[in-house]
């Protein structure tokens, strides 16, 4: 049987929010489903985010958000992973998110959208077979 | 054969009995744990007649937008009955970043209202007289200039600086662990908290400068216990500076307070507050020989918090509210910022802070709750698990200092943070596998369910308005002054003399705070987070 290689993800805290706890939840899960999980800490700038994803190989950037300025910084984010020809990539963010930006999120090209109270089994599936798919 | 009965172990790890009775108060001593409100240890109560004779205060935390929309929020719940103030700053204030930074975009005005020089604080507190209205500043990394933006706006009232009453959250430590709004590196931070305390001891008594959140752990996962224990931990950090300075115990550690959490089991957060109420004077009377009763009084502020709130089925959560309001008079808070059913969403809206400011009316005006004072004293229950509270909190603490080297070292190291992101982490697995049960979460849910709350709504056009203003401000005042202040804080920052008063020459000249966050930053540098995971 082939070696399945092992799911890298970038749990990244942008701007000047420092509620974390939901940052640090979701990392201790997916190092609990077997990934390996980088959370650098907080108050992350967006041009950081790129530079830690390009350096950590990662497969997936998940975006904790809680302020409100998940819009103006996932658009921010996919903007610069374009350019730096790392639309490969599959974003997800999490946070206090209200349903009704849902849509302009996915609009943005971010695959997955995780508001507070999701379940890590949620999370969890979706990174699975959305990597498989996109980069593996 | 009889049914198995469920077993109950609380948040906190303590095991809960089926039923109490007078064996579980055999190693309680009557007069020396319990005793009688308004006396030592104060396990009933910090006054004698509690709400009979003065009802808890009503505080709620608000702020939003620019000052003068903040100021008409204010007004609006002080015309609805409140009777005092709890200011919420914008991200950009909390860090020390003027509207007009490149970091603040976004940000300005969205979770508090937009500070960047006096001129704001000017505004913010026009027509509220604060020689009546006490006013709490929920702010940490910039609390000593803010402080002294109060302290000054004060004075332009007429209000003279030993007469100042009110309170500033000014609790760093705790921002390291939940919430993250810190600046400098660990050491210099605690310094400017010891620079606050020791100013105000001096110079304004009747102002509490630091009011120490256990909140913020508690919203960050930790367990009452930890809450109570990693409070107490810092608390004695502040202590210790003060004493440092050449201050006497009871000179000053009675102007520090708590701002505490509500959250869970019912009688797990009763017990919570009266042990930790207990356990603080003894350490203030056995530790550090404090003399006057008001110093071994833990003073708290307690009323709910976002973190048992539930974006599912949020109409539930003004119940939760409710509940939490009658936890904090079962505690014997001294005042109440309820949250708002809204909160697991956005910050307030005008209706659902209503909603909370009458919450906390009824039960007071209507419910008879101050009629008589801690009316679960001497409950078998209540009691049994409060003296358990104390000895793991007692614990708690001991470990911070004996194991982790205390908690300066424990809190730069990550140790405190990855130990609250271990216990949110069992919660929250807890909550999703059903073992903890949570109502419309993982008990009762609705398929079809509404979220149809109404947001506080944000608009992006505040930046400019505040960039706007604050050039106008600078554009207004006397160049030369603000430089010479500034080189004042800097000189004071670096030779390690009290900063408070360059501060308030500095905020006097209408330096903005990222004028003066800067010039600090130039002195004690900028912390370097440590994740422990």
């Amino acid at each position: 049987m082939p070696h399945k290689p092992i799911i890298r993800v970038l749990i990244a805290k942008p701007g000047l929010d420092g509620h974390d706890r939901g940052a640090r939840l979701v990392t201790l899960a997916l190092r609990d489903a077997g990934f390996e999980v980088i959370y650098p800490g907080l108050h992350q700038t967006v041009e950081k985010i790129v530079e830690t994803a390009l350096q950590e190989d990662v497969n997936v950037i998940g975006l904790s958000i809680l302020s409100g300025a998940h819009l103006p910084i996932a658009k921010k984010l996919m903007n610069q992973l374009r350019e730096a020809g790392m639309d490969d990539k599959l974003v997800v963010v999490g946070g206090n998110i209200p349903e009704q930006d849902i849509p302009a999120l996915k609009s943005l090209g971010v695959a997955g959208v995780f508001p507070s109270s999701s379940r890590f089994e949620e999370i969890v599936a979706f990174i699975q077979s959305n990597v498989a798919e996109k980069q593996m | 054969m009889a049914d198995k009965i469920r077993e109950v172990v609380l948040e906190s790890g303590i095991p809960v009995k089926p039923v109490y009775g007078p064996e579980d108060l055999g190693a309680i001593d009557l007069d020396h744990d319990i005793g009688k409100p308004g006396e030592f240890p104060f396990t009933r109560g910090i006054h004698p007649f509690m709400y009979r004779q003065r009802p808890f205060t009503m505080r709620q935390y608000a702020g939003f937008g620019m000052p003068h929309e903040t100021n008409q929020r204010f007004k609006f719940l002080i015309e609805n009955g409140q009777n005092a103030l709890n200011v919420a700053f914008d991200l950009p204030t909390q860090m020390g970043l003027d509207s007009g930074d490149p970091l603040a975009e976004g940000e300005v005005g969205r979770v508090g209202m937009a500070v960047d020089t006096l001129a704001d604080m000017e505004v913010a507190f026009a027509g509220i007289p604060l020689d009546q209205i006490s006013v709490s500043l929920t702010i940490n990394a910039v609390a000593a200039p803010i402080m002294a933006m109060y302290f000054v706006v004060a004075e332009k009232q007429g209000v003279p600086l030993n007469q100042v009453r009110g309170t500033a959250q000014n609790d760093i430590l705790k921002e390291y662990i939940g919430r993250g709004a810190w600046i400098f590196p660990v050491e210099p931070a605690v310094r400017l908290i010891g620079d606050t305390i020791e100013f105000c001891a001096r110079h304004a008594p009747k102002y509490y400068p630091v009011s120490v959140c256990g909140y913020h752990i508690r919203e960050s996962g930790a367990h009452p216990v930890q809450e109570i224990a990693y409070a107490y931990a810092i608390a004695k950090e502040y202590i210790k500076r003060g004493l440092e300075r050449g201050l006497g115990i009871d000179d000053f550690a009675g102007q520090i307070s708590f701002n505490l959490d509500i959250y869970g089991n019912f009688f797990e957060q009763i017990a919570k507050f009266r042990a930790a109420r207990r356990l603080w004077a003894r350490i203030m009377k056995d530790e550090f020989g404090a003399q006057s009763p008001s110093t071994m009084m833990m003073k708290m502020i307690a009323g709910g918090g976002g973190g048992g709130l539930t974006i599912e089925q949020p109409e539930n959560n003004i119940v939760r509210g409710a509940y939490y309001a009658l936890i904090s008079a079962l505690s014997g808070t001294q005042t109440m910022a309820l949250c708002s059913y809204d909160e697991a969403y956005t910050i307030p809206t005008e209706k659902a802070a209503l909603i909370s400011l009458r919450t906390m009316q009824i039960l007071i005006e209507e419910m008879g709750i101050g009629d008589t004072v801690d009316p679960l004293g001497g409950s078998y229950y209540v009691e049994s698990l409060t003296s358990e509270f104390e000895k793991r909190i007692a614990a708690e603490i001991k470990r911070v200092d004996e194991e982790w080297g205390g908690i300066v070292e424990a809190v730069s190291a990550g140790i405190v943070q990855g130990e609250v992101a271990r216990q949110a982490y069992r919660f929250e697995r807890g909550v999703q596998d059903g073992s903890i049960p949570k109502v419309g979460v993982n008990r009762f849910r609705m398929e079809e369910e509404s979220r149809d709350v109404a947001l506080h709504s944000y608009d992006p056009k505040q930046a400019e308005e505040s960039i706007r203003r604050t050039a106008e401000v600078v554009a207004g005042r006397d160049a030369d002054a603000v430089q010479s202040a500034l080189e004042k804080v800097r000189v004071a920052a670096k030779d390690g003399q009290n900063t408070m008063p360059a501060l308030i020459e500095a905020v006097r000249a209408y330096a903005t705070i990222g004028e003066i966050t800067k010039t600090l930053k130039e002195v004690f540098g900028e912390y370097a987070e440590q994740v422990k995971l």
